[in-house]
């Protein structure tokens, strides 16, 4: 009877959980002379108009490609600097660790918004505003401490004999730690890519302020569709949905890992 | 677990700090250059001191949207803790069931901030949403978060609770996952109650993980911006503009660079301060038992 209940509480709340997303799958499916001109629990003829508009037209599809580009050089910028480091901060003691380790947390709490206008000034003056680069090296300032956090937690479970054993058989730094370091984590590095994908890809602030148009992330184009008058909501839907895709896939394959990441509370 | 004492460890945390320097220590300064000065253009500054710092921390609307912001982070604190362990203990230990549930209950966590907002928009629209449409037709409750502040507070609290307490089920679960069976044997042969076992057992055995949930919760909701931003645009008048919201007002909307400069600042330090507190309470926890 007790498991009953439970299941009941729970069956209950993904469905409010999947409510809105639904709402708006419902809306996509739609055109907007249909969604304002009468009020339908469910889509009764389906178009798939809003989709093909955002396919054909540049302007649209190349925002996801924007966002995809500098996600996957911040998540690769994140991981190479942040292995060593963490390698350091798990194994040795130096002067100023604790105080470096501090300080690297502080800039993932650090308001976005705060560096948002000295972000844009710095990075006209370098030239690199309204490319993926700016973008990618901006989100290192949050993706960069989360991911010698995880990373460390990882190391930090993997005992030191190991290193040590290699190191007297003659192994060098670079070579212990690319071929039996590094596969011993496998999992952490799994779950810290999933992470930075996570952050880099939610985020709009730094990316709509760090771009014009050649590099525009796709929610930007959606924020600047919301205040133009006339608003599209199908369109808009439609928008929204799909940038829900790749999240979804990316849980997909790290579902048997999530739980681990999770586990070490290292978020 | 001593660690190797070597200074040149810092060889390998040198790019970190060479990238991270890069992002955060150059735009502080410019933030704190913009501060002390009254810009007027290219190369027109005049030294101001502390005028800026005087002139926010007497802002009215700079009060207002802080106090604005610890009821929101307190009341997002009160509701998803509580409402994410009772939906990690509701979740099945295993099999497809258990699969299922961590990839839906992840799916918010991985939707962009500002879809996020359009998903409630759309959601809660009087005219088109569902729930808005609802309160208002089915239930004769009449709801417009663009109207009334109670209602617009309504929605981004239910926006922000249905976002991020995913994020509070899934730690606990987490931690759950992590007790031993042997926990449980114990319990029974003891006869402890359900409550019981949940007070003596799987509460202690989560507190790691759950300081840890509490704290990122906090920490994110105190610099929520793009989800309101597209949901309320800070409105109905000034009622849901939180603190980042009014700063990007400031300093990039109307691009005043002194005022903008010093509240950030004040900001910075208000986020630090808080971020220090947390990171000490984080350091015993981790001295402590560990989950």
């Amino acid at each position: 009877m007790k498991g009953k209940k439970k299941t009941i509480g729970l069956v209950i709340y993904f469905i409010l959980l999947l409510m809105p997303i639904y709402w708006m799958l419902s809306m996509s499916l739609r055109s907007n002379a249909d969604i304002l001109a009468s009020f339908a629990l469910y889509p009764k003829g389906l178009t798939f108009m809003n989709y093909m508009r955002i396919f054909t037209d540049s302007s649209w599809y190349m925002g996801y490609v924007n966002s995809m580009i500098y996600v996957a050089m911040n998540t690769v910028i994140s991981l190479s600097v942040a292995l060593p480091a963490a390698y350091a901060f798990s194994r040795y003691s130096f002067v100023g660790d604790k105080q470096m380790f501090f300080w690297l947390l502080t800039n993932r709490m650090a308001p976005a918004a705060v560096f948002a206008l000295p972000f844009f000034q710095l990075y006209s003056t370098i030239g690199l505003l309204d490319t993926h680069f700016a973008v990618a090296l901006a989100h290192c300032l949050f993706n960069v401490p989360l991911s010698v956090w995880i990373l460390e937690g990882f190391m930090s479970g993997v005992p030191r004999e190991i290193d040590e054993t290699a190191f007297i058989d003659g192994y060098s730094f670079p070579r212990f730690f690319v071929t039996i370091f590094l596969p011993l984590i496998r999992s952490g590095v799994g779950v810290t890519a999933f992470f930075c994908f996570m952050f880099s890809w939610v985020e709009l602030l730094l990316a709509r302020t760090l771009t014009v148009t050649e590099a525009k992330p796709i929610s930007a184009i959606m924020t600047r569709t919301i205040s133009a008058s006339g608003l599209d909501f199908g369109l808009l839907a439609a928008a929204g949905i799909l940038t829900i895709v790749p999240g979804a896939l990316v849980i997909w394959f790290v579902r048997n890992h999530m739980a681990k990441g999770f586990a070490m509370g290292r978020v | 677990m001593e660690k190797w004492p070597n200074n040149r460890a810092w060889l390998l945390v040198l790019p970190v700090f060479v990238i991270v320097a890069f992002s955060a220590i150059i735009p502080l300064m410019t933030v704190i250059n913009y501060s002390v000065q009254d810009i007027f253009g290219p190369g027109q500054s005049v030294f101001v001191g502390t005028e800026w710092f005087r002139e926010m921390l007497a802002d009215k609307r700079l009060h207002d949207a802080l106090w604005r912001q610890f009821l929101f982070s307190g009341l997002v604190l009160a509701i998803e803790m509580p409402l994410g362990i009772l939906i990690a203990l509701a979740m099945p230990k295993k099999g497809w069931a258990a699969s299922v549930c961590l990839v839906t209950i992840a799916l918010p966590l991985l939707i962009p901030w500002n879809t996020i907002g359009t998903i409630w928009m759309i959601f809660t629209r009087p005219d088109i949403g569902l729930f808005g449409a609802g309160m208002n037709d089915l239930l004769g409750i009449p709801f417009d978060h663009t109207d009334n502040w109670l209602d617009a507070w309504i929605t981004v609290m239910l926006m922000e609770v249905w976002h991020w307490t995913p994020l509070v089920a899934l730690l606990a679960y987490a931690g759950l996952r992590a007790i031993p069976e042997v926990y449980y044997q114990a319990a029974r042969i003891d006869g402890a109650s359900a409550w019981a076992t949940f007070l003596y057992i799987q509460l202690p055995k989560m507190r790691g993980v759950l300081t840890i949930a509490f704290l990122l919760r906090f920490m994110d909701s105190f610099l929520i911006y793009a989800e309101p931003f597209v949901l309320t645009g800070g409105g109905p008048g000034n009622s849901t503009t939180f603190l980042s919201i009014y700063l990007v007002k400031i300093a990039l909307l109307q691009f005043d660079l002194g005022p903008g400069g010093a509240f950030s600042l004040i900001y910075f330090v208000i986020v630090l301060l808080f971020s220090f507190i947390f990171y000490q309470a984080l350091q015993r926890v981790g001295k402590g038992e560990t989950v």
